[in-house]
């Protein structure tokens, strides 16, 4: 073998370890660090299971927002129009979070009824509704939404 | 009126854009010189007009003319008139006027600027970017006309700003990155006028170099504009998402950086020319796909603010034809360019190739996290998301490598170089950013962070071996002969490592604590104590709120900030307005949660040391840029004779 043809050789089975790497990596990594999208129903009927995190997605039902008098400790209900779960969650709610207004929870089922969010989504502005919780509220078919 | 003269302007430019395409394309199928020449004459047209209509939808808002529906959407007769300036980039259709206008502002800069390109480039390349505006000024006119008038509501205050978006850092973020987005349209301009001639005249890279580096400084202040703003407005405190509007803006940055790098090769030694001209393409289409990304409202983000399907197809369809248009030209005719000589394994050429390696696959990896959600989704596989620990996760591993090389690679010479002529050089250096960080760790933090001590032990690596390389020039060279643009690789590269030290420190050192507050309570805090005065009443131009006074005691002297909760009375829309007590080493950080009784509120408490370093490495890696941007060989005319052009016309 000349040795241009060698060194050639050299750079393509390097670059092909690397990219082999690169792709066990990012397989690993997305493995590990997806989140799927459940509804409260899907929830409801026991078919999410409680080990790994997922993303819970819906509407804050009116007037069941408590806040605990000693800590930052939040509960609250999530609903699709069809079946409802409640969350509790400890921390600060993002500014955009109120009632009737669609959030996305993170975080662990804990039974059929209750959810334990470790992060609280509502970007976006007031009249926004973060398409997963529209699909699944049009889905559920209690409501039509905007 | 204004609108009306607006979108006659828009018109007039899509005319003058469209001419520009036509007539000189026609010259030189036909050989007809003065029909060359006539470019120039489009261009300057074009960005009049284009210019025109930018003025008029500024004035539009500063007149407050809520007859135009985007003014409507996007301005309110209470909002500040820096604001309304600045509104005009705030929605979608302003935004892509925006781009248009800074389209053309290149496209004039290309023509002022490039005199001593040969003529026959110089129009190949205007034809291009030509070709591009009219793709854009017709998308702007079919799918989203800024200046759209509406008669149903007449007597509207305006549904005002986004709140997020009323901040100083908008004023300049936006524009910076379209700046530099944009601004890749030149390189890539210039890599396919190369293809279309079909040959490449030696002076290519010369002439490419300080356009990309340009483009690439803007995206570079944008991005770092972009995290200080999401820091002090959404973040809570985070200055970086891996949010798919953020990763948009990063990936051209990946491959920005890469062409750069390889463009030095290939200016230097005349090697890579195929590979350069791909990544002037991919950069530029990967900002075109961040444009896809975030305008088709495809992706949710804080930033998609369009949800159009008919903009999606459009955008998509000409996504399709600039990017496979321009592979494919790759595709036959990069061969005839390559010039192919053989420097050693261990030499420059092979430690840049190498880092044009990384940054390809740390951008493929950035790409395949962005757009998996919608893979899975478009196969109908489910919805899932993709978060920011498959990015740290997947990132960081590919950057210890490649931090650990840009201190190796900047000593090595071209062609040919011995690897232990290298390791004697660098042997001592390397010992010291082990030891040095530790003892470092050990006399000022009270427990040792691994992650930190690994990121200090890289950032110190690639400093003082940077150092080491402007002592052994300065002792060869002497002072003065040293180079722009070495010196702006110098300040770069410490840049990058200022960086990463800031980011350590930061993460590894930082303290978050969430508590409950009331007036006259206070909580501790990495050796503060934070104390909670009291609160008032607040009202703004365009909002109301609450205003608390917060002071911050070390011991030895007392700080006072002010965090807000604003609540903008358009939108009802409340956001935090965070207050920081800022100094070099260290942020404080207070905000507001939300009130949980009558006096009391949640409070969010941040320490966070050396986080300023992560901007100001930022702004050192502008530095850079700016220093090689205005090297002497880029500036005066080299005089030499230029003509020895490369590969076989076609």
């Amino acid at each position: 073998m000349n040795p241009v043809r060698k060194r050639k050789l050299l750079l393509l089975l390097f670059i092909l370890t690397v990219m082999a790497l690169v792709i066990a990596l990012v397989m690993y990594a997305l493995r590990q660090n997806i989140s799927l999208f459940y509804t409260p129903t899907q929830v409801a009927q026991g078919e999410v299971s409680g080990a790994r995190a997922i993303r819970l997605g819906g509407m804050v039902v009116k007037n069941s927002i408590y806040h605990s008098p000693n800590d930052l400790s939040v509960t609250f209900k999530l609903t699709d129009f069809n079946k409802t779960v409640e969350v509790t969650y400890r921390g600060i709610l993002p500014d955009l979070f109120r009632e009737e207004q669609g959030i996305v929870a993170m975080g662990n089922v804990m039974d059929n009824k209750h959810f334990k969010a470790t992060e609280v989504l509502a970007k976006h502005d007031a009249n926004y509704m973060p398409p997963e919780v529209r699909d699944s509220l049009v889905k559920s078919g209690g409501k039509s939404v905007q | 009126m204004i609108a009306e003269i607006g979108l006659f302007s828009l018109i007039l430019a899509l005319v003058f854009a469209s001419l520009l395409v036509i007539i000189p394309a026609i010259g030189l199928k036909t050989g007809k010189t003065e029909l060359i020449d006539s470019a120039p004459i489009y261009v300057i047209g074009q960005f009049c007009f284009v210019a025109f209509a930018y003025v008029a939808l500024t004035l539009c808002f500063l007149s407050n003319d809520f007859t135009v529906i985007y003014v409507l959407t996007n301005s309110s007769i209470s909002l500040p008139w820096f604001y309304k300036l600045c509104a005009v980039w705030g929605g979608h259709e302003g935004s892509m006027l925006l781009w248009v206008a800074i389209l053309s502002l290149w496209m004039l800069a290309v023509t002022l600027f490039s005199k001593k390109l040969e003529n026959q480039f110089k129009t190949r390349v205007l034809i291009v970017l030509g070709a591009l505006s009219v793709g854009f000024i017709l998308f702007l006119l079919s799918t989203s006309n800024p200046f759209l008038r509406q008669f149903q509501v007449l007597d509207s205050q305006g549904r005002d700003l986004n709140p997020l978006l009323q901040d100083l850092g908008f004023l300049f973020h936006p524009p910076m990155l379209y700046m530099g987005y944009v601004g890749f349209s030149v390189a890539f301009a210039f890599a396919i006028a190369a293809l279309w001639m079909g040959k490449l005249e030696s002076n290519w890279t010369k002439w490419t170099r300080p356009w990309t580096l340009a483009a690439w400084c803007c995206l570079t202040a944008g991005i770092t504009l972009g995290s200080w703003w999401a820091y002090r407005e959404l973040g809570w405190g985070g200055w970086w998402f891996w949010d798919p509007v953020e990763n948009a803006s990063f990936m051209p940055w990946l491959v920005g950086t890469a062409l750069i790098h390889s463009l030095a090769v290939s200016e230097q030694r005349r090697q890579f020319m195929a590979w350069t001209l791909l990544l002037a393409i991919t950069a530029f289409s990967l900002s075109l796909i961040g444009t896809f990304l975030v305008r088709s409202g495809v992706l949710t983000s804080v930033h998609a603010f369009a949800v159009d399907p008919q903009r999606g197809t459009y955008i998509l369809g000409f996504l399709l034809l600039v990017i496979g248009g321009s592979l494919l030209l790759f595709a036959l005719r990069a061969q005839t360019l390559q010039r192919v000589e053989n420097p050693a394994l261990v030499s420059r050429e092979s430690a840049l190739l190498l880092n044009n390696v990384f940054l390809a696959v740390i951008m493929l990896t950035v790409l395949m996290g962005t757009v998996y959600p919608l893979l899975i989704d478009g196969l109908g596989l489910g919805k899932l998301s993709v978060g920011a620990p498959y990015f740290n996760a997947v990132f960081v591993p590919i950057m210890i490598p490649l931090l650990i090389l840009m201190g190796l690679g900047i000593h090595l010479k071209w062609q040919r170089d011995s690897l232990n002529r290298i390791a004697i050089r660098l042997i001592a250096i390397a010992a010291m950013s082990i030891v040095v960080p530790l003892m470092l760790l050990i006399l000022f933090a009270n427990h040792i962070n691994g992650y930190t001590l690994l990121g200090l032990t890289l950032a110190f690596w690639l400093i003082l071996s940077t150092l080491k390389l402007l002592q052994i020039r300065i002792r060869q060279r002497g002072v003065n002969a040293l180079g722009q643009a070495f010196l702006g690789m110098v300040v770069a590269h410490c840049g990058i490592a200022v960086t990463v030290i800031g980011i350590a420190v930061s993460t590894g050192y930082g303290v978050q604590d969430d508590v409950r507050m009331a007036p006259g309570s206070k909580a501790k805090l990495a050796g503060y104590t934070i104390n909670f005065i009291e609160e008032k009443n607040l009202s703004g131009p365009n909002y109301h709120g609450a205003q608390a006074t917060f002071t911050i005691d070390n011991g030895k002297e007392i700080k006072t900030i002010y965090p807000e909760k604003r609540i903008y009375n358009v939108g009802k829309m409340a956001m935090t307005e965070s207050a920081i007590d800022v100094n070099p080493f260290r942020d404080i950080y207070v905000a507001l949660g939300e009130p949980l009784d009558d006096t009391a509120w949640s409070v969010r408490l941040y320490f966070k040391p050396f986080i300023r370093w992560i901007w100001a490495g930022g702004f050192m890696v502008l530095a850079g840029g700016l220093l090689a941007l205005t090297d002497r060989r880029y500036l005066i005319n080299p005089g030499k004779k230029p003509v020895e052009a490369e590969g076989a016309p076609i």
